[in-house]
């Protein structure tokens, strides 16, 4: 593949904590190689900045191999930016042109609040899990692994839904900023096993029950998360939360 | 002061069997008052935190990134060992000790690793009970794979996420500790001191990243589960966050650092591809199990890999050690890359590259598939897709980044590959209990010395980590604070909270002050180019002896020249960083001093004057079969103790996978 370098623009949201109103910020950076991240093009940018005694551009960022979650920008317009199934840190430059003008902002949404400029807190996920994200099982009781065999195609979906890195992409995608793919990947990936089964319906309520607590909006089916969602977490899983929420509502299981 | 390992007496296979039957135990009740606090919230931290929870201790979590479940043990790929022996090959608790002995080159404790085996089983148990959703057969049961060293197939996997998934389990158990109140999180939170009472660990100083307030806890033990320090090399296979801060602050307290120098290179990562270069990416150790590695039998060839015809090709692992093949462990097979590269035979536009080839692997799965869909007179374009088809199921997400990052076709050509800095077999020296020569301040998981020797083999850090949490600690633990009970929370106004916190403020203050002129980022690449050219795979007296002056001169124009941009008391990553590589700048000392100390080859550590004639790592077993534990005496002052090795067992011999 040929390399290339490129000069382009960037307008990038700089906000100092929760409080700023925030704004954006248009800068220029020259000859990023083709080759680079599109995080190292900020670690450029941020060199930059420090050599000119300014101060750089507070970003969340930590195993850039697309697998921890922590990225998280906003790239004209889309979650991630513009790659089918790819985290910020795996987006490359070869993607852009000299000349490109690119626009990056931090997740929107009420229950990601900005901490400064692309750094967003996602707590609300970790208090979702905590309302029921798990099988009750303490160390050491366990029997052996291999004393229930799983159906291959059961135990192969629930690993697609396993793969969820909860970086919130999805609920930064979706208009009404709803955290339903989130939260329905981790109820069908535990539903879909027998260890799950016995809390199945309890952690459907609950876990909703949380969500909408965090104040995430509802999910009108438009599809956006799944569109977005680095892992490419299927809607499918949505549809599979509301079965198990609706007949958990029937049975009256909750925590309430 | 000498070192006590605290091994249990009796035969190696009945040591832990023992312990645990006669090791002190703390009541319920009692429990309810013992305040446990947990730095890391990787494999070994969210593990312990969440057994610890579970028997009733109060926990506090601490991490650097916005949750626990961003750990970077969330990257490790391959999988995990555990002798299950479910695949009728061979395998027992007792030949997983002997690789892992054999694998760390004689330089691991014989009954830290015997335990290791025998916990490994209970580990899978307990993940397939949490939900982890490892790969499985049509059958229903687990699948397993091969790893390098050992000639069994004892990996446990889910594709190529075993890491993530693995945490994931253990966030979930953690959590819900936390939702029951027993587990206490904090995250964006960095331990930036060790509280000693009364020559006790007995709380931290951690900042908070957000607010960039200092804020103290009291605990009647600290366990330190921050990982490795893979990152003094700057390019790494490390999260950009991994760092040593937690441990080198501990070090400073009193810790010990066990066998700083060892060091694992990773002989499969994508090749720097230029200046800019943040971080290496891991392609795991699972592709050796079905790809060929490579390079032309020419000299700067510069040929395209399909015009290479097949002999023209130098499979030089399989040629050197035909019992293991491409299958040797990580040490040798780096090191081979290596010379194959200096030698002249690299590829890729840098010729610091190998080929790591899938197209045998995809023809002879195609002709797999061709069989049993029964295709007559199939095409080779058929078998070629069915091919990929398989290889897509067993290594999709690997090839897909591959091609993410290089803009490459791996279906279509080779991989390019070459080592890198991935992983750290040294650390805080710990006992059998896994407790640091501070009382109360222990050491878990990649953050401790204890259980790979001088290199660690495929899919057993994950395995450590867990064990640690899961099954060690919750014992160990117990044993020492059952001499606690009577002791009270000490209040965070104590005159060594207000000092330690004093220290940290008055280092913070230092730092902002310098308002030098260059950035934390560029000490840390100059550093990290230091390490690797001097103190990485292959390493020399001479080299040693330079890289520890100029380590000593960086860091006095570090700490005269680094510039940090923004405020104390606010969000500032720049910050965060430059104490980061401040600690950096000194454990590079220690690991040379201690390359330098060490005048032999093993495992990782390949000394250049001490290798037989065929370049193979040469030991000097009559002098340096023991763990250097080094004592921190002030700046640029270490001292040397000794721990020697006994093997009762294993008889150290000269390690071969020929």
């Amino acid at each position: 593949m040929e390399h290339y370098h490129m000069n382009l623009t960037l307008k990038v949201w700089k906000q100092k904590n929760n409080n700023d109103k925030g704004r954006f910020e248009t800068y220029q950076v020259k000859n990023i190689s083709s080759e680079m991240s599109f995080l190292e093009m900020f670690d450029v940018l941020n060199e930059q900045l420090i050599a000119e005694g300014k101060e750089p551009v507070a970003f969340d960022h930590d195993c850039r191999e697309g697998i921890c979650g922590m990225c998280s920008m906003h790239i004209n317009g889309r979650a991630h930016g513009p790659w089918h199934e790819t985290t910020t840190c795996q987006l490359h430059m070869r993607q852009y042109k000299d000349g490109d003008t690119i626009v990056v902002e931090p997740w929107r949404a009420n229950a990601f609040p900005v901490i400064k400029d692309l750094v967003v807190d996602r707590t609300s996920f970790d208090r979702i899990i905590q309302a029921g994200g798990y099988v009750s099982v303490n160390t050491g009781n366990a029997v052996d692994a291999n004393a229930l065999p799983i159906e291959k195609q059961k135990a192969d979906e629930a690993f697609a839904a396993a793969a969820c890195i909860g970086c919130g992409a999805c609920a930064a995608a979706c208009p009404n900023a709803s955290a339903m793919l989130f939260v329905s990947a981790k109820v069908s990936h535990l539903a879909l096993l027998p260890q799950g089964d016995p809390e199945r319906k309890i952690r459907a309520t609950n876990m909703v029950l949380q969500m909408d607590k965090e104040g995430f909006g509802s999910c009108t089916n438009i599809g956006a998360c799944e569109a977005e969602c680095p892992k490419g977490i299927s809607i499918e899983n949505i549809a599979r939360l509301n079965r198990e929420y609706l007949g958990a509502a029937f049975s009256g299981s909750s925590n309430e | 002061m000498p070192l006590n390992s605290k091994i249990p007496a009796g035969e190696l296979a009945e040591k832990w069997e023992k312990y645990k039957s006669t090791c002190k135990l703390v009541n319920p009740a009692n429990k309810r008052q013992l305040e446990i606090l947990v730095i890391g919230t990787g494999l070994a931290g969210a593990s312990a935190a969440a057994a610890l929870g579970e028997l009733g201790y109060k926990v506090k979590t601490f991490c650097f990134q916005d949750s626990p479940r961003r750990a970077h043990s969330i990257a490790a790929q391959g999988g995990i060992n555990a002798a299950k022996n479910y695949q009728n090959d061979g395998d027992s608790t007792y030949r997983l000790f002997y690789d892992t002995v054999k694998g760390g080159d004689y330089r691991a404790r014989e009954g830290n690793v015997h335990r290791l085996a025998e916990v490994s089983a209970n580990i899978i148990d307990q993940c397939v009970a949490q939900g982890v959703p490892f790969a499985r057969e049509y059958g229903g049961l687990l699948s397993n794979r091969s790893f390098g060293g050992t000639q069994v197939q004892r990996t446990f996997y889910a594709a190529g996420q075993t890491g993530q998934q693995l945490l994931i389990g253990a966030y979930q158990a953690l959590e819900r500790q936390v939702a029951l109140g027993n587990v206490t999180q904090y995250s964006r939170h960095e331990m930036l001191e060790l509280v000693i009472v009364d020559g006790k660990a007995r709380g931290i100083i951690a900042r908070n990243l957000v607010t960039g307030e200092l804020e103290r806890f009291f605990g009647h033990a600290v366990l330190l589960c921050t990982g490795g320090y893979g990152n003094v090399f700057y390019l790494s296979t490390n999260a950009m966050g991994s760092n040593v801060t937690a441990a080198w602050k501990a070090h400073k307290k009193g810790a010990f650092f066990g066998n700083p120098c060892f060091t694992q290179i990773h002989p499969t990562c994508i090749p720097v591809s230029g200046d800019h270069q943040s971080k290496l990416t891991l392609m795991s150790e699972s592709l050796r199990n079905d790809g060929r590695i490579w390079v032309p039998k020419k000299q700067n060839d510069t040929r395209k890999p399909g015009d290479i015809p097949e002999e023209e090709r130098d499979y030089y692992l399989e040629r050197r050690y035909p019992a293991f093949g491409n299958l040797v462990p990580r040490d040798v097979a780096s090191r081979a890359a290596k010379e194959r590269c200096d030698a002249g035979y690299g590829v890729g536009a840098s010729k610091m590259a190998v080929y790591l080839d899938y197209a045998a692997a995809i023809e002879r799965y195609g002709k797999i598939e061709v069989g049993k869909q029964g295709i007559a007179n199939a095409s080779k374009e058929t078998i070629i897709q069915l091919g990929k088809d398989v290889v897509k199921e067993k290594y999709g997400n690997l090839f897909d980044m591959y091609a993410k990052i290089t803009g490459e076709n791996p279906y279509e050509v080779p991989m390019r590959i070459y080592p890198a800095v991935h992983y750290t077999m040294g650390g805080i020296w710990v006992d059998y209990e896994l407790m640091t020569t501070v009382p109360g301040l222990y050491a878990l998981g990649e953050a401790n010395f204890s259980d790979h020797g001088a290199n660690r083999l495929g899919a057993s850090a994950l395995m450590q980590g867990l064990a640690d949490g899961y099954f060690v600690i919750p014992y160990t633990l117990g044993n020492y604070l059952a001499d606690d009970i009577r002791t009270k929370a000490i209040p965070t106004d104590h005159p060594a909270f207000v000092a330690a916190e004093k220290e940290v403020n008055d280092r913070i203050n230092k730092l902002m002050s310098i308002k030098g002129k260059e950035s934390v980022e560029s000490f840390h690449k100059r550093l990290g180019k230091i390490m690797w050219d001097k103190c990485g795979m292959a390493r020399n007296e001479a080299g040693l002896k330079q890289a520890i002056t100029e380590i000593q001169q960086l860091r006095k124009e570090f700490w005269s020249n680094v510039f940090i941009p923004g405020d104390i008391n606010e969000f500032n990553p720049e910050l965060d960083k430059a104490g980061r590589v401040a600690d950096f700048l000194e454990l590079g000392e220690l690991m040379c001093l201690d390359a330098l100390n060490r005048n032999e080859s093993c495992g990782g550590h390949f000394r250049e004057e001490y290798q037989t004639e065929e370049g193979e790592a040469l030991r000097q077993d009559d002098k340096y079969m023991y763990v250097a534990a080094w004592e921190y005496k002030g700046d640029s002052q270490f001292e040397l103790h000794k721990e020697d090795l006994i093997y009762d067992v294993v008889h150290p011999s000269a390690r071969s996978y020929k």
